[in-house]
């Protein structure tokens, strides 16, 4: 008779799933996390995918994961590493092993282990276990592919349909170790097979047997118990960066009663946000595929020009094609949204993995005098309210606003708690109203933005363009008028900083070493800073969402801390920009360009080494 | 502007702005924009519906010598951005004013892609062959063997002829006219206008100061007679001083024939028909070139099929009868969501 499973009690939990990028990971990973979410646990995840659709099958390139952190508080990382690690091939457990914890976990398919699969993923011998130095970590060896067969025996399928249901065994196995009821994945699966009952009942059947099989077996794998957390009221939903942002722009749309356009091409990790618009017609939205990332932006700028709220979503090469449209939006002073996505750099750099990459690209990367709002979000589901208010500004200051997210931010979900439209702010766009008194280029005094008159609207037509102009939008080569526009259009964007709320204090707001950061990486940052904490450091997070310009009270938060420490996955860039507007402060740097988020405990250790010196 | 029986009556000074035109004294351009205005007071447009939308080039100046909505983009945008303008309010008449560098060689990616998706844009090309404000290198239509700044030996390169991309993109209108000829130039503009779907009217227009003569065959009153075709749409392809030639189609070819001369007569004549969906006739004549043929003039192809600003309302229309989410709090709340108690 079996024994009883071990069954351990964790506050938090990360499994990794891990296969070829045919092997349905991405799904596999996703269900689960949505299962977690419904049943109440936080969670925070990270998929983790080759360029290639399909690398070659079999080979460490082609190996695609998905991580999820869950636990019982509030989870703001997918976690380091993995507790567990299901693995579908030999190449999964050589590819991922370094991400998971020693002694760890790792479930794999044993019926994976063939010569071919071996050899593909350069093995010298056919036990992976004593090659890769397993002996340590807690192995569950499950043939997969026989028992997937097994189960399906009875239905009239063909190999390819037989194989492809796999990854329905291990979810279930999974969901039998993790304590969690199959409800979710087969509702999701009849919906997603209804035209095809046959898949419906062999993917059920699959994942039964996975689950049966974990129940079976039980003397062989630890059982996890995560309590649900203890999170705020309200209803909530899973979402991820790129549908966050996506909806955040919708929601402002709504808000300020102009349509929504959408100018965009296919680039990755942004053509979620297009693909989220399009899919959205029913709310008005224009989506409109472009031929390239320049006619991507300039039809956002012909239809800003017409009166809509006008977006364009790219990541960086894209942001390279749009900087001289960018320009035009700043001289032509038209409201735009441009929605960078991050991605590693230079060039098509690593266009799946997570940088920040391009920050001072979306700082200074056009040419002439052209300041833009940079603002930038910093979790999956706040992305949402920075793209809110990055057409906010847009539309009540009359400037280009650039929105920063990043690979980590688009791809990684994290529950969310649905606002209430009725709860957003406002947002009143600068339409012009007297015909008599309306001139081009005259603007608001305190925040010197332009009113906004579009064609079809009588007794305002005008000209705008890309030459210098007078306040009259005429063309202007006169030297004084350039000076003078140049400033002002500065200006502009520095008075921006009243819509800017003030920079918050994670911790005490005087204390040895402040964390200082932006954008993507405030889970782990925050995570680190508070495990610091708890553990009797004083430190202090300081995290930036409004890049350009910075929050008024930055000076004075900075003025508090002994020591500054500015962390990026990059060489220094926003160090650097530091240096440049607050230079009374020196700033040790703390830098990342793999490809990969933060891990909590290399900050950790930075800001210990820091203490102690 | 006069409002007779609610009809809206503009006269082509009503289009004019007031900013002194600093064209060169004797370039094509100003006739191209005495034609456009004089075509825009009759077409029955409200003056504040008009918008014209340029790239860069001397051509690109356009809009600011206009009264109505206009915006001089940045160099080969224009396409992209007028697409925009359209697509933000379908109910606009959108204009695109660019020269033959802007449209087909920096532009020339937003030039195909507008065409194919059928945008109703009137998209006016200035073909002058050369780069005008850049002060005289080739353009992309520049003539093979052309010396210019930059081809001090003559181009090794063949032209574009604008009408191939047009129909090479799937093109609905296309139209040619010379800048000599105001009246065909509005003629056109107003055909160009009127149909629904991207219409590209080529305008043979010369540069005084880099590229003076450039198109004096086609365009001189003595000659022009026998090297221009003016087609109408449901007339025989005539031409010459009495109407004494004509066009005929033999062996799958496009052949010049003299009336009365080798037997033919009218009834041989060429029908042109502007609204025939094939493409084979019309690049025909897109392609005839002197000394061989006249110069085709006028428009050359008129089709109608599907246009995609309507197609996009449209869509939006169906969509939204049949979807259940009606504002973002319906988005929010649909799908998979969870109450914390």
């Amino acid at each position: 008779m079996a024994k009883e499973a071990k069954v351990v009690e964790r506050e938090e939990v990360v499994v990794r799933f891990s296969g070829d990028s045919g092997d349905g990971m991405q799904l596999t990973g996703t269900l689960f996390s949505d299962t977690l979410a419904l049943e109440g646990n936080d969670i925070s995840t990270f998929p983790d995918y080759p360029s290639e659709i399909r690398a070659p099958q079999g080979s460490i390139g082609g190996v695609s994961g998905f991580q999820v952190n869950f636990g019982n508080g509030k989870v703001n990382t997918p976690g380091d590493q993995a507790d567990v690690l299901v693995a579908m091939n030999p190449a999964a457990i050589k590819a991922h092993k370094k991400y998971v914890k020693p002694g760890g976990t790792i479930i794999f398919d044993r019926d994976s282990f063939t010569e071919r699969n071996l050899t593909k993923a350069g093995y010298k011998t056919n036990d992976p276990v004593e090659e890769l130095n397993l002996q340590d970590y807690h192995i569950v060896s499950v043939p997969v592919t026989t028992l997937t067969r097994e189960a399906l025996k009875e239905l009239d399928l063909d190999n390819k349909s037989i194989l492809r249901s796999k990854n329905m065994f291990t979810l279930g196995l999974i969901c039998w170790v993790f304590d969690r009821t199959l409800e979710h994945v087969e509702s999701f699966i009849q919906t997603k097979f209804r035209k095809k009952p046959i898949i419906v009942d062999a993917n059920i059947r699959v994942l039964k047997a996975g689950f049966n099989y974990g129940m079976n077996v039980q003397a062989t794998a630890p059982r996890f118990i995560v309590d649900k957390a203890k999170i705020e009221k309200g209803t909530y939903r899973n979402i991820n960066g790129n549908m966050a942002t996506a909806w955040g722009l919708l929601a402002a749309a709504e808000k300020s009663g102009r349509e929504l356009f959408l100018g965009s091409y296919p680039i990755t990790p942004a053509t979620e946000v297009l693909q989220a618009l399009s899919a959205r017609k029913d709310l008005g939205v224009k989506a409109f595929q472009a031929e390239d990332e320049i006619a991507g932006i300039c039809t956002a700028i012909g239809a800003s020009f017409a009166g809509d709220l006008a977006v364009t979503s790219t990541s960086g090469p894209g942001l390279a094609l749009k900087s001289e449209a960018i320009g035009l939006a700043i001289m032509a002073e038209l409201p735009i949204v441009i929605v960078n996505v991050q991605r590693g750099g230079p060039s098509t750099g690593l266009p799946t993995k997570t940088e920040q990459a391009d920050l001072m690209q979306a700082l200074y990367g056009r040419n002439g005098e052209s300041p833009c709002v940079v603002m930038a979000a910093g979790t999956p589901s706040d992305c949402f309210q920075y793209a809110f208010e990055a057409a906010k500004i847009a539309l009540e200051r009359m400037v280009p606003v650039i929105l920063l997210t990043d690979g980590f931010l688009a791809n990684g979900s994290e529950p969310w708690k649905i606002p209430a439209m009725k709860d957003m702010p406002v947002i009143t766009p600068r339409i012009a109203k007297d015909p008599e008194k309306f001139k081009a280029f005259a603007r608001d005094e305190d925040i010197l933005a332009r009113e906004w008159a579009f064609p079809g609207m009588p007794g305002f037509q005008h000209r705008i363009g890309g030459l210098e102009k007078d306040i009259n939008g005429s063309v202007s080569h006169d030297f004084e008028n350039h000076q003078k526009m140049v400033n002002i259009r500065a200006e502009k964007v520095a008075r921006v900083v009243e819509m800017v709320p003030d920079l918050e204090v994670y911790g005490d707001e005087e204390a040895d070493v402040l964390v200082v950061g932006w954008g993507g990486t405030y889970g782990h940052l925050v995570t680190a800073v508070r495990q610091l904490r708890e553990e009797g450091k004083s430190v202090s997070l300081a995290h930036f969402n409004y890049i350009n310009p910075l929050p008024k009270n930055t000076e004075e938060v900075f003025s508090k801390f002994k020591k500054i420490v500015v962390c990026e996955l990059n060489l220094g860039q926003f160090a650097s920009y530091l240096r440049d507007k607050l230079p009374q402060f020196s700033y040790l740097q703390h830098n990342k360009v793999k490809g990969i988020p933060f891990e909590v405990h290399e900050i950790k250790d930075n800001v210990n080494e820091i203490l102690e010196n | 502007m006069l409002v007779m029986e609610d009809q809206l009556v503009y006269t082509p000074k009503d289009f004019k702005s007031s900013n002194e035109v600093r064209w060169c004294p004797g370039c094509g351009d100003h006739a191209i924009m005495a034609a456009i205005q004089k075509a825009m007071a009759g077409l029955g447009k409200k003056h504040e519906d008009y918008a014209v939308i340029s790239g860069i080039g001397c051509s690109s100046r356009f809009p600011y010598y206009m009264s109505t909505y206009g915006f001089h983009t940045i160099h080969g945008r224009a396409a992209a951005i007028a697409s925009g303008v359209k697509c933000a309010n379908p109910e606009l008449s959108v204009w695109q004013i660019s020269g033959d560098g802007d449209a087909l060689a920096i532009g020339g990616n937003h030039f195909i892609h507008t065409i194919r998706r059928n945008i109703d844009l009137n998209l006016i090309l200035f073909n002058n062959k050369i780069y005008g404000l850049t002060k005289g290198q080739y353009s992309p239509t520049t003539d093979r063997g052309f010396v210019t700044k930059t081809s001090p030996f003559g181009t090794i390169e063949d032209p574009f002829i604008p009408g191939q991309l047009v129909l090479g993109s799937r093109g609905t209108f296309f139209a040619r006219a010379i800048d000599n000829n105001v009246k065909l130039c509005q003629e056109v503009c107003e055909e160009a206008a009127k149909h629904e779907g991207t219409s590209v009217v080529e305008v043979l227009q010369n540069c005084v100061i880099f590229n003076e003569g450039v198109h004096a065959e086609i365009s001189n009153p003595k000659t022009r007679a026998d090297n221009q075709l003016h087609l109408v749409h449901g007339k025989p392809m005539l031409f010459g001083k009495e109407n004494e030639k004509g066009i005929v189609w033999e062996h799958g070819h496009l052949k010049v024939v003299e009336l009365g001369k080798d037997g033919y007569t009218i009834d041989d004549i060429m029908i042109h028909d502007a609204h025939e969906p094939s493409r084979a006739v019309h690049m025909a004549l897109i392609n005839m070139s002197l000394p061989e043929f006249p110069v085709a003039m006028g428009v050359i192809r008129a089709v109608k099929t599907d246009v995609y600003d309507e197609m996009m309302v449209k869509q939006i229309e169906n969509v939204q009868a049949e979807s259940k989410i009606k504002n973002m709090d319906d988005l929010l709340n649909s799908g998979d969501t969870w109450v914390v108690e």
